[in-house]
């Protein structure tokens, strides 16, 4: 049963960009040995100021690995993530099933929007002539205060 | 959206403070009825990963915005609630300042 984990780890400050790398290969290497996952997508985010120090450490290098995988394979590789010491933080999160509902809920608001659309004798997609109510709504708000300092002024 | 508001309010109350209250008296129970930011959005993926989203949730103390006050609705507070623990255990959003 594979499910889609996020797994974001803060590797500490003094690491270099080669230790950091090697971090990847390593949590590479576990998906590979336990098999039956894969890495979706690696992002690294860089360097960070942390929130709060963790540690006496006030920034932190931040990795983000998608993986496809069991659930046998995200406790390993927490396992192992723990006991490293250059990483002082680290979140495993499952989300296929929130994408799910987030899909569902888009598909959904798309559909209703359709149909009221066809209902008031519209195309059933939003013209690109059509301004999008947020962006609308935004400018006004900046004419407005603009002529207001205006009037004080 | 709430910041701007404020925003907006603040410069009236320094171009004419007496105005203001005159104003006050005139409408005292009239308060802005709130919205749901998510919902009226339409921001469907409350992430975690997304300090810029949820940092308007956070106050000062860096406790959690009670839902009387930002105005958003049951189900989003608690997405908000998960995202913003998830955000403070990577460090992203403080737990406490002082």
């Amino acid at each position: 049963m594979t499910r889609k984990y996020e797994l974001v780890y803060v590797v500490s400050p003094e690491a270099s960009d080669d230790q950091v790398a090697d971090l990847h290969t390593q949590v590479e290497a576990i998906v590979q040995r336990v098999g039956g996952g894969a890495i979706e997508r690696t992002d690294n985010w860089g360097r960070r100021r942390l929130a709060y120090e963790i540690g006496r450490h006030k920034e932190g290098t931040y990795v983000l690995e998608v993986i496809n995988g069991t659930g046998e394979l995200m406790k390993e590789i927490d396992r192992r993530l723990k006991v490293t010491d250059l990483i002082i933080r680290h979140l495993v999160v499952r989300v296929d099933e929130q994408q799910a509902v987030i899909e569902r809920m888009k598909a959904r608001r798309t559909a209703t929007s359709q149909r009221r659309r066809v209902a008031r004798g519209l195309p059933a997609d939003r013209l690109p002539g059509e301004g999008q109510r947020g962006d609308a709504d935004d400018d006004r708000d900046d004419r407005f205060e603009i002529g207001n300092e205006r009037g004080d002024r | 959206m709430n910041g701007r508001k404020s925003f907006g309010a603040k410069k009236g109350g320094r171009g004419a403070a007496g105005a203001q209250g005159k104003d006050g008296q005139r409408r005292p129970m009239f308060r802005r009825r709130k919205v749901c930011k998510f919902c009226s959005d339409k921001i469907d993926d409350i992430n975690y990963k997304d300090v810029k989203l949820l940092l308007p949730f956070v106050p000062e103390r860096a406790k959690i915005l009670p839902r009387r006050i930002s105005g958003t609705c049951a189900l989003h507070q608690r997405k908000l609630r998960v995202a913003l623990m998830r955000a403070r255990q990577l460090a992203l959003i403080p737990y406490t300042a002082e």
